[in-house]
């Protein structure tokens, strides 16, 4: 902990709290988080822990600009200039120029864009940051060799794919660019054994280059294997108060 | 993306007498940034569209655009020359009916080289080549040149309207509905191309939808509209996946799978 206040962070959450309002079921509040508080270092692995339900998706989403805040604040390292934005501030511009080079997230599910092939689904985050359509896809097709996706795959849109070929698209597409930081949301969850532990190595390389990583994994091997640290989220849960 | 907006919009309002089309209307649009404009039918959307598009006087507010010298003036403040320039060249606007986009009775090669003409191209030979190459790309076959639109099936149409329109290399798009009309499967070529489109050629848009996956798909950032005002606007995974005013909600809890 002394050695992580030395490095310069990656990524600072501040205060966060975060509560829904349903405002079709007559108003009512659903508090899920607060006083969320961490900071990540660059070369380790956070691994939010906790039960169902405690908000811990929440927090990767809240990270990653997809909720918006109640309040606090999240400051990520812009890989371009150095400084630290606040993504919490909700300012679309920042968020998406963040997502672009700085900070990267593996959703649990592929969303399938219709007739859009596997290996486009990857190269897409290359392409954005302006590298050559010829390279990105090249590159592609390695990340999907190295998952063991079958070759015959690479050029069908994935909506027909199975469970764990779609996150293994899903998983390249994540790794496919060097953001800074990672956020994983239980990128094996539904993959077999061998391709487990490809993800595992995939994900100790990330950490060796640099990457922080802050994810949820409830495959306690592969938490074992990656996690330099847990984060007990039931600490941050606004229900028991409510 | 670049730090200034290609057309800014402030205050806008436009009425109808008494009622109200759309009021207190504010948001940028930056270079390379694709913005959707949701609601149901009736909530000024299109009204809006409209106005900042230069075909509908508004009745308050501000519109300004960067023309291509970097100056941003008031689209009201333009010469009819300037004017001119932005509606044959500098702009597309892609209607829901492609019937209202296009000459039905000339043929597919013509409605795609008229713009060029408008904007001074002469040569015969590098207009119809220019054309042929606007079909492929939007996957209709070299072949069609010579046929006319009324010969077309509903998404090839759609598809000819967004070749006649990006054929003088835009800066801005509007589209209206530009797949309401559409089945399914037809709709999901249209999207996928338009899509592409905008991202290789770096396009603005402003696109009118009630679709939310069309939203979601092609835009970056939302604007929710309701009774001629914007209820909620911001990045567009957020609106759809956090929505914070009730009608967001409610427009999201209406759809089977977003």
């Amino acid at each position: 902990m002394i050695k992580a206040l030395d490095i310069e962070p990656l990524l600072c959450v501040d205060g966060v709290r975060k509560s829904f309002t349903m405002h079709l079921r007559g108003g009512i509040r659903l508090p899920v988080v607060e006083h969320v508080s961490f900071r990540l270092v660059p070369g380790e692995c956070v691994v939010l822990g906790g039960p169902s339900g405690v908000g811990k998706s929440s927090i990767l989403r809240m990270v990653y600009g997809n909720y918006a805040v109640d309040g606090g604040s999240i400051l990520v390292r812009d890989r371009v200039s150095g400084e630290m934005a606040d993504l919490a501030a909700g300012d679309p511009r920042v968020i998406l120029d963040l997502r672009r080079d700085s900070i990267g997230y593996v959703s649990q599910f592929l969303r399938a864009v219709p007739r859009v092939s596997a290996i486009d689904v990857v190269a897409e985050p290359l392409i954005a940051r302006g590298v050559d359509r010829t390279a990105a896809t090249a590159k592609a097709g390695e990340m999907l060799e190295r998952l063991h996706l079958p070759p015959a795959l690479f050029s069908l849109p994935p909506a027909t794919f199975s469970g764990g070929e779609k996150q293994r698209v899903n998983i390249a597409r994540g790794f496919i660019t060097d953001h800074p930081v990672l956020l994983l949301d239980e990128p094996t969850a539904s993959l077999d054994a061998a391709n487990r532990d490809i993800v595992v190595t995939m994900i100790r390389e990330k950490l060796a280059g640099g990457t922080a990583i802050l994810g949820i994994f409830h495959d306690i091997p592969v938490r074992e294997a990656v996690a330099t640290r847990i984060i007990d989220v039931s600490a941050f849960s606004a229900r028991k108060a409510a | 993306m670049s730090a200034a907006p290609i057309l800014s919009v402030a205050g806008l309002e436009r009425r109808y007498g008494h009622f109200i089309g759309c009021t207190d209307i504010s948001f940028d649009v930056f270079p390379g940034e694709v913005v959707a404009i949701v609601g149901e039918s009736g909530s000024g959307k299109t009204t809006l569209l409209n106005c900042i598009s230069g075909r509908l006087e508004r009745s308050a507010g501000e519109i300004r655009y960067r023309m291509r010298d970097g100056r941003f003036p008031d689209l009201a403040d333009l010469t009819e020359a300037e004017r001119r320039f932005l509606m044959r060249t500098d702009w597309g606007f892609v209607h829901q009916n492609p019937a209202d986009g296009l000459r039905m009775r000339v043929s597919a090669g013509a409605n795609v080289g008229e713009r060029l003409m408008a904007v001074g191209e002469r040569h015969y030979g590098n207009i119809r080549q220019t054309a042929t190459d606007w079909l492929e790309r939007v996957e209709i076959a070299a072949a069609r040149i010579d046929d006319q639109p009324v010969a077309f099936s509903g998404g090839m149409r759609q598809r000819l309207q967004i070749a006649r329109n990006l054929v003088t290399h835009p800066r801005l798009i509007f589209m209206d509905e530009p797949t309401g009309g559409l089945d399914v499967s037809v709709q999901a070529r249209v999207l996928d191309l338009l899509r592409m489109l905008v991202a290789d050629l770096g396009l603005s848009v402003v696109i009118v939808t009630h679709d939310l996956a069309v939203a979601r798909l092609l835009s970056q950032r939302m604007i929710v509209m309701k009774s001629g005002r914007i209820v909620e606007q911001g990045l567009t995974d957020r609106v759809l996946d956090d929505p914070h005013h009730p009608y967001t909600q409610l427009l999201v809890a209406s759809i089977p799978e977003s």
